[in-house]
């Protein structure tokens, strides 16, 4: 019910931090799972920056605690300088949220969706009604507008639910697993907005286990794996830190990708065997490749790409990022 | 709210920023997330009402029909048919007044009672687990608290307004004799709520569907609604059962409903009991959903 005397209303806005989310130590558990160990990040006003890991690795958990909705089992975090657990509905107030599971409200229809979040934040409709509308045309939904919600495609709920998250004007955007589920072009499209908020400003967290939106979306990241923080830096300093430049795949076959190692040893700085395929990281896969020949092996397919997170993840936990 | 906009440019003319999420000069501009805040941490419970009334409004068609076509055919089954029969033969047993005056308000009263086994059950599995809808507010300013406020004052928006279409046939049949009569639209809400939310702590705890609602409708709401003095007088039962009486907000609404219909004559205590019971309840469930509320979704 209403009410809280110390009327937030009086409340002082916080002198501008210098970061807008600050985390110490933050763990959570779950009775003896835990779920995040330990981890310390800042993100600065107007960063794009990233969670990435595998499934069950503690993003999504970190994210609701970021975004004030989970209590932390022990840490320090601030929003905005605010601490979610003190000032939940300040906090939540500065933010938008794209949760990783569509929670629509599927009996509304298409804009009635973003009217009525809207007046979660007490936003009058003089405001809310033009501003749907905006928000329809850049989730390109406005032929939706008077469409159920159960009538649209995956990635076109997917961006009514961004376009929701957008009826505040928050400058802080969390995105779990924005993409995950959608085909490549729902995916283009959907990036393709997220980068025209990250030009306007909009601070941007979001996790996701594919290395690409990374890269794409990413000015600086963290991995991170069972709970913890294994690395942290830009999409490009982590792949020059932990991988080489260039990486040789080859495919032998599944009998012998493994038994083929000893045969490879000596070509290129470094060789990660899996079950469907044998990578070299080397700083020339040309070169590479023509040793590989020179030792009389004959790989059915080879291939010379750049170096990804994909191959940061791998080196880091010994496992590929998308099971 | 006159607080002006601190995103607002400070050249803009002074009538322009007497709003505070305006349009002004073609820029859409949001007030700020201080603002917001503090209108959800006052108003939340209300955006949130207003959020299920509108899904209500989807369906208010049924809520209609539901609300006037089942007074209307049981005081025709009842009151005008069987009420031949029992009129005739025990007019004092009704406490003085025709029968179907004698069973209007318990069927006023059970119809919340009903209802409250509908609302207060799956539509808050559909919050937490079938389509999730509690999490979208969840992640605004909103608090669970208000989440579940929100729905209980839109249902009870619900009780009051089926209640007066009731009452109103009721009133038609001329089976409300008194002019406290408009009371008992109140009476039916509060036992609404009485029943209604202890039944919504207990669907918030539930994780899993494996039907007990159809349970609490059959083995919970029709026993209440067959032995809380309904269709006769609670006394004319054996006492083994009169007991499912004592403990049911239908009884207790019933009589209390009756006292306003048609001055009903029991104690004054007895009628104090009544109040104080079904507040009770109502509190009571109020307390343990707030609890469930905030658990589940803290989590």
């Amino acid at each position: 019910m209403p009410a809280h005397e110390t009327g937030p209303e009086k409340h002082k806005a916080p002198a501008a931090p210098q970061y807008v989310i600050t985390a110490e130590n933050l763990t959570k558990t779950y009775g003896d799972v835990i779920a995040v160990d330990g981890i310390s990040f800042s993100v600065p006003a107007g960063e794009s920056f990233g969670l990435l890991g595998p499934n069950g690795a503690g993003k999504s958990t970190t994210m609701k605690m970021i975004g004030g909705v989970s209590q932390r089992t022990s840490g320090n975090l601030t929003i905005m300088g605010l601490d979610p657990e003190q000032n939940g509905p300040e906090v939540r107030a500065h933010l938008g949220v794209v949760p990783q599971q569509d929670n629509l409200d599927e009996e509304l229809k298409v804009r009635d969706n973003l009217l009525v979040y809207g007046r979660y934040f007490g936003l009058p409709m003089s405001y809310l009604k033009p501003k749907a509308d905006e928000l329809l045309e850049f989730a390109q939904l406005t032929d939706k507008a008077k469409s159920k919600v159960d009538a649209l495609s995956g990635g076109m709920k997917r961006r009514l639910t961004i376009a929701r998250s957008l009826i505040n004007e928050p400058r802080i955007l969390l995105l779990d697993e924005p993409t995950t589920g959608l085909d490549p072009q729902a995916r283009h499209i959907l990036w393709d907005r997220l980068f025209r908020l990250k030009e306007q400003g909009v601070t941007l967290i979001l996790t996701t286990h594919y290395m690409d939106e990374a890269e794409q979306l990413c000015d600086r990241l963290i991995v991170v794996d069972k709970g913890r923080i294994m690395a942290e830096g830009s999409p490009a300093a982590l792949i020059r830190d932990y991988s080489t430049r260039e990486v040789l795949e080859l495919r032998f076959g599944s009998e012998r990708n493994a038994s083929i190692g000893a045969e490879l040893e000596g070509i290129g700085e470094r060789l990660e065997t899996l079950p469907d395929r044998v990578l070299i990281y080397t700083h020339d896969g040309e070169a590479a490749l023509e040793e590989v020949s020179g030792r009389g092996l004959r790989p059915l397919t080879s291939l010379v790409r750049r170096s990804s997170l994909e191959d940061v993840f791998l080196r880091l936990t010994g496992r590929s990022l998308v099971d | 709210m006159t607080e002006p906009s601190p995103r607002m440019p400070a050249a803009r003319p002074a009538t322009a920023v007497s709003a505070d999420s305006t349009t002004v000069g073609r820029t859409l501009r949001a007030h700020p997330p201080e603002v917001s805040a503090a209108r959800a941490r006052r108003w939340g419970a209300f955006y949130y009402a207003e959020q299920v009334l509108r899904v209500m409004k989807g369906y208010g068609w049924s809520i209609f029909l539901y609300s006037v076509g089942q007074p209307a055919a049981y005081l025709f089954a009842m009151g005008v048919g069987l009420a031949t029969l029992v009129d005739t033969n025990a007019v004092s047993a009704f406490g003085g007044v025709s029968y179907i005056a004698f069973i209007a308000p318990a069927l006023l009263v059970s119809a919340a009672v009903m209802t409250a086994g509908t609302e207060f059950t799956f539509p808050v599995m559909d919050g937490f687990k079938w389509r999730r809808v509690y999490y979208g507010p969840h992640a605004s300013p909103l608090t669970p608290e208000q989440i579940a406020a929100g729905q209980i004052i839109a249902v009870t928006l619900r009780f009051l307004l089926q209640s007066v279409i009731y009452f109103v046939i009721v009133a038609l049949f001329g089976a409300s004799p008194s002019g406290w009569g408009w009371g008992s639209v109140l009476v039916a809400t509060l036992a609404g709520l009485s029943f209604g939310l202890p039944l919504m702590a207990y669907a918030a705890s539930i994780k899993e569907d494996k039907g007990q609602f159809a349970m609490v409708m059959r083995f919970i709401v029709m026993p209440l609604f067959l032995f809380s003095g309904t269709f006769f007088p609670l006394d004319t039962l054996p006492v083994l059962v009169r007991w499912i009486g004592w403990i049911s907000p239908i009884w207790h609404g019933t009589e209390l409903g009756r006292v306003m219909t048609f001055g009903y004559e029991e104690s004054p205590v007895l009628t104090i009991i009544h109040v104080v019971f079904l507040l009770a309840l109502a509190w009571f469930g109020w307390v343990l959903t707030k609890r469930q509320f905030v658990r589940r979704m803290g989590q």
